[in-house]
């Protein structure tokens, strides 16, 4: 595995998102520093997933700016821009005619790195994400399990070496038992890699075991911008609401225990 | 009747038939799915193209080569005008599964493919042309499945083919003329169809 690559920052400058009459991001200004990884979180329609479209030009903000490395997206080469961004979408949108050896090695592909390398690159990558490479380099995805795809999902957003890490509620199809491994295996990964990231989820324990920052979107506005720490303590409703969950999760277990 | 001379008749027509319809499937997939794939890219437009190559397939064939004859360049009596009305039939279904396929691509999978900076060309070559494939192969084997038999009809503008020895038997109350005729197009249908679907089941297996 390479050592940890460059890095990339990125900030939103008062973004709104306008979209046949809905006001979809209200404002937003923060910004992510590098080696961060910053959690949105909101519930379904909050305009996280938004938000995180616009990080790589699949959206672009009615007003304000989303600058990668200090420069709008609306300045960068689109295609460039991309490249050095990986993906990790929910549905994972693994390509069903491509074998997870072609697959992962696709952004490398489309950049032109020589096959040798390409080759090499999937099997690191493969066995960086717990799949053996020998039993899985051939298979085509609708062979493989959810878990397995969002393994497979993850190393091909890894593949280029990407500045960035866009992961759009990747682990919300899986049962509880693959989630908290994938989550283990993205702590081990940004251990090691220490790349810029940002994490859409509206699962407020995912958030706190993931994020080095949380913000927390309510209808397209920023409500809330903390640390997991700060986040347990704050007082704002709108965080109570996500963190009773939590509180139900611990009443039955001293309801167990007494 | 003459006997030999029949046998040797229809091996000529025959290949005069297959002949019309390769070249007539041949323009009809070269109009047919770059148009499609332009639909894709031109939204507003699919309604129009559709609607107009709907149009053009209620027409009935008969009818349709008796319009061809007297438009100027593409009509008159002969294969020139037969081919002409072969490709406008055959152009719906290609055309439609074209753009059926497309469109019929997973979302998920295109929103990744266009977020890894694939290029719109990359997009289409790799992953929607790849995906659509069965579905646009499936519209080119109706399509020549259809040909076959219309292509009969070619006869009676001067397009040749088997259809000479359908109308010759109708004319003339002869089942065994009307049988030369009928017989070795529905085995070019069905050869066709057979080839297509091998290669149309390839296709979707990868």
């Amino acid at each position: 595995m390479p050592a940890a690559g460059a890095t990339a920052t990125v900030e939103f400058r008062h973004v709104s998102y306008r979209t046949g009459g809905n006001l979809i991001l209200d404002n937003l200004s923060f910004s992510i520093e590098p080696g961060e990884t910053l959690v949105l979180l909101g519930r379904s329609g909050a305009g996280k997933t938004t938000a995180l479209k616009m990080v790589n030009g699949l959206l672009f903000p009615t007003s304000g700016d989303v600058c990668v490395d200090g420069r709008p997206t609306t300045d960068w080469d689109l295609i460039a821009l991309r490249r050095g961004i990986g993906y990790v979408i929910q549905d994972v949108g693994l390509f069903p005619h491509f074998t997870v050896a072609q697959n992962v090695g696709l952004v490398p592909r489309l950049e032109g790195w020589p096959m040798e390398r390409i080759t090499a690159r999937t099997r690191d990558l493969l066995q960086e994400v717990g799949l053996e490479p020998e039993q899985f380099l051939h298979r085509y995805p609708r062979e493989l399990s959810g878990g397995q795809r969002q393994r497979v999902g993850v190393a091909r957003a890894l593949a280029a070496d990407p500045r960035l890490l866009l992961f759009d509620e990747p682990f919300g199809a899986l049962d509880p038992v693959t989630r908290l491994e994938l989550q283990d295996q993205f702590l081990a990964l940004r251990r090691q890699l220490q790349k810029t990231s940002i994490f859409v989820t509206h699962d407020v324990r995912e958030a706190l075991r993931l994020g080095t920052r949380i913000a927390l979107l309510d209808r397209g506005r920023l409500e809330v911008l903390a640390t997991p720490q700060e986040f347990v303590k704050s007082q704002e409703p709108v965080t109570r609401a996500f963190l009773a969950v939590l509180d139900i999760g611990m009443q039955m277990n001293a309801g167990d225990l007494g | 009747m003459n006997r030999p001379g029949l046998f040797d008749d229809i091996l000529e027509l025959t290949s005069e038939h297959f002949v019309l319809v390769l070249v007539s499937m041949a323009i009809a997939i070269a109009i047919g799915i770059p148009l499609g794939i332009l639909l894709t890219r031109r939204p507003p437009l699919q309604g129009w193209v559709l609607g107009f190559a709907n149009v053009l397939q209620t027409v009935p064939s008969l009818a349709l080569f008796g319009f061809l004859i007297p438009i100027p360049l593409i009509g008159g009596i002969g294969k020139r005008t037969a081919i002409v009305a072969l490709v406008l039939y055959a152009l719906l279904p290609i055309l439609r599964n074209t753009l059926v396929g497309i469109l019929g691509v997973d979302p998920a999978v295109r929103e990744s493919a266009v977020a890894m900076g694939m290029t719109d060309r990359q997009l289409l070559w790799q992953v929607e042309l790849r995906l659509a494939a069965p579905t646009i192969l499936a519209g080119v084997r109706v399509a020549t499945v259809t040909t076959v038999g219309t292509a009969t009809i070619a006869a009676a503008i001067g397009g040749g083919g088997l259809g000479v020895f359908i109308f010759r038997g109708i004319a003339s109350v002869d089942t065994t003329q009307i049988l030369a005729g009928a017989v070795p197009a529905a085995v070019l249908a069905l050869l066709s169809d057979g080839g297509l679907g091998w290669i149309e089941k390839r296709f979707s297996a990868a």
